[in-house]
């Protein structure tokens, strides 16, 4: 008999009833809350008079519609203007207050996305089911966690009864083989993976990371792959436990301590997918084959590599995808052939569940260290995924390097990924976004969001369009970069 | 939930592929704690010519004359035909929220996107796949003949053409079901309260860093 995958190991962990008609239950151990998606979830409850099933399984924080200026930020709830975004928050506070969940509110130093404060305090732990009605949930799985973005309905079901009704999907191996170059991260490997297997590749699968250069990504990386695992169209991204998954975890707030931490880290050694484990597909990347990734259209699979160009549409592969293609030029204002490096950009946004973390904030101050905005560039803004994540960025100094720049310095929260607060773009307006989603309208009406890494977005910055940022290093090269500009 | 068992329904054609759910349904509407009223802003950047507010009076913005749904041929549509990966994106339920208070109680594509296939089970809507070919035949005739109606017969799973063709659709058994008898699933997992118990004490003693209380400030 084949061996099991690391995703078959977690759903038998979970499994707590197979139904005759191929549904199962499998149970939560942990669910993320935040305003946007709960709320009819709490209302469903309390019409049905029933209670969370266990409260200590839940934790929630506001994101999506929390301002992220600093003068707004010190009036609390109250420095939200929008008043229908208001509501929202302040339900969700109510909602936590009343059921007893613990929460975060928004001046918490502990606030921020979800996707970066369950990992962050240790509450996503190897070998966990994580759920939250949030489809970027795939983070999760870089801790070898099985993790579901799940809908309202799903919310309500998992607080009721700690359980989601699920059918188990089918085994994906993406496998990335080698070193990647200098420059190339983990935004660049995963959008790259998504423009080779396309928005609906991993449908109906559980997508497995694996091979030396997935295994050699930080766990920030490892979260940045998983992330956008939805993008490719798996609900579920995995990577297997190894040190790096350990010592990532060690001593956080909600991680086991002592005697149980060494029980815990014995247990979390057996989450691999084993030697002989059989997978229903499997997709191989070569790294050295990785450059700097740009996405040029409305969809995260329309991406090419910095040295490429705007794809024509006379060479699509039928006339569903022509007619794409033509739609996504027309909204992006491109010309079929256009060089990716012509793409001139009015902002720059280095944030989102995708790149917020403390590794994406170094890798592009970095690259901003010294240099200055284009004057072309209307806002640069910098979001920090948690107050946390501020905190250990202002430590190193990475706040002043940013704001001397010309970097707007924001508070944190999912801004404009989405842009449900006051962040973002105007119709026309094209934007270098270290966020995951370039659809039409989603950082603003009319907006046009290219997808690229931190290190590319602050090197876009500096330079007014697209540049390689692999080539962008220097101080030479960056005044020469800055004059052209 | 409304129940589903047999819809004969006008059909309206969305041809375009990658159809995501801040397309469905964008982000400014998300902020309502309501599950109703989503309706008059489904495809709102697609329906209308302006950028559309939460809470606005609909009947005062410019409607975008060439989008299918604001034609007249089309108006009083239950049956949405769609292309691959429809409703790909966000796992926002507010997508087939809008779609079912906008009036549709089925849609038929080649393929779903996950989260979006889940969640429109969960709110009375069927989901149908065919393949790209009955797709493409069906927009033909949509396209050809006004007025064109499709019989759904979920209980036989068919699809049924004004001509009498039959195309055959797959559904799991248990979507099924809770669609027909129109039942909260909620209720249905809570019949297996002792299991879920019985399987929670076990992982406790297993597992138990995995039960920790959560940090208290």
């Amino acid at each position: 008999m084949a061996g099991q995958t690391l995703y078959d190991k977690l759903w038998q962990q979970h499994l707590v009833k197979a139904r005759d008609d191929g549904t199962a239950l499998i149970y939560i151990d942990r669910q993320l809350l935040h305003e946007v998606t709960s709320p009819q979830a709490f209302e469903g409850l309390r019409l049905a008079n029933r209670q969370p099933w266990r409260l200590d399984a839940n934790l929630a924080t506001p994101d999506h519609n929390v301002p992220t200026t600093l003068k707004e930020r010190a009036e609390g709830n109250s420095g939200i203007k929008d008043p229908v975004s208001l509501i929202q928050v302040q339900t969700l506070d109510d909602n936590c207050a009343a059921f007893g969940i613990e929460e975060f509110r928004i001046n918490d130093p502990r606030q921020g996305i979800v996707h970066v404060v369950g990992p962050e305090q240790g509450a996503t732990l190897p070998g966990m089911t994580v759920v939250c009605g949030d489809s970027h949930t795939a983070t999760h799985g870089a801790f070898a966690a099985l993790s579901h973005g799940i809908g309202t309905s799903e919310v309500e079901h998992v607080m009721a009864t700690q359980c989601l009704l699920a059918q188990k999907m089918k085994n994906m191996q993406v496998r990335v083989e080698g070193e990647l170059g200098a420059g190339v991260t983990a935004k660049d490997v995963v959008l790259a993976i998504i423009g080779t297997i396309g928005t609906a590749g991993g449908t109906g699968y559980a997508i497995e990371f694996a091979g030396s250069a997935i295994e050699s990504l930080s766990m920030e990386g490892r979260m940045t792959v998983c992330n956008m695992a939805i993008e490719a169209g798996a609900r579920v991204g995995l990577i297997a436990v190894d040190d790096t998954t350990i010592d990532y975890l060690k001593d956080r707030p909600f991680a086991p301590k002592a005697d149980q931490w060494d029980a815990a880290v014995q247990d979390w050694r057996q989450l691999v997918s084993d030697a002989d484990a059989a997978f229903d597909k499997v997709v191989t990347l070569a790294a050295a084959d990785i450059e700097p990734q740009v996405s040029w259209g409305t969809s995260p699979e329309m991406v090419t590599g910095i040295g490429g160009e705007v794809p024509d549409p006379a060479d699509a592969a039928d006339e569903t995808a022509r007619g794409g293609i033509n739609r996504a030029l027309e909204y992006m204002g491109l010309n079929a052939r256009q060089k990716i490096t012509d793409i001139r950009l009015d902002k720059v946004f280095i944030g989102s569940c995708t790149n917020s973390r403390i590794e994406d904030l170094r890798e592009a101050a970095k690259v901003a260290q010294g240099r200055k905005v284009a004057d072309t560039i209307q806002l640069a803004m910098v979001v920090p995924g948690s107050g946390l994540v501020k905190r250990q960025a202002e430590a190193e100094g990475l706040d002043k390097v940013f704001i001397e720049a010309g970097f707007e310095w924001r508070e944190p929260g999912c801004s404009m990924c989405l842009a449900m607060n006051a962040d973002k773009l105007g119709a026309g307006e094209h934007c270098a976004s270290t966020s995951n989603r370039n659809f039409e309208g989603r950082q603003g009406y009319g907006g046009r969001t290219h997808l690229v890494s931190p290190a590319m977005a602050a090197a876009a910055a500096i330079a007014g369009h697209f540049v390689d940022v692999r080539t962008f290093a220097g101080d030479a090269a960056a005044n020469h970069a800055r004059q052209e500009a | 939930m409304n129940k589903f068992e047999r819809l004969d329904g006008l059909v309206a054609p969305l041809d375009r592929a990658n159809v995501d759910t801040d397309l469905i349904i964008p982000k400014q509407f998300l902020k309502s704690i309501q599950r109703t009223g989503f309706g008059v802003n489904l495809f709102d950047e697609l329906r209308y010519l302006d950028e559309g507010q939460p809470g606005q009076d609909v009947s005062q913005r410019p409607l975008n004359p060439d989008f299918v749904l604001n034609q007249p041929r089309f108006q009083g549509a239950s049956v949405l035909l769609a292309r691959r990966n429809f409703g790909c994106g966000s796992s926002r339920e507010h997508a087939p929220w809008a779609l079912e208070d906008f009036g549709f109680r089925a849609v038929i594509a080649p393929s779903f996107a996950d989260i979006f296939y889940n969640n429109a089970f969960k709110n009375g809507i069927l989901l149908i796949t065919l393949g790209e070919d009955e797709l493409d035949r069906l927009f033909a005739e949509v396209e050809a003949n006004e007025g064109y109606r499709l019989d759904i017969d979920l209980e036989h799973q068919r699809v049924i053409t004004p001509s009498g063709e039959i195309l055959e659709f797959t559904v799991d058994a248990f979507r099924k079901h809770c669609l027909l008898e129109g039942l909260d699933d909620i209720g249905i997992t809570l019949t297996d309260e002792e299991a879920i118990r019985a399987f929670e004490a076990r992982h406790r003693a297993e597992r138990p860093w995995l039960f920790r209380e959560t940090a208290k400030a």
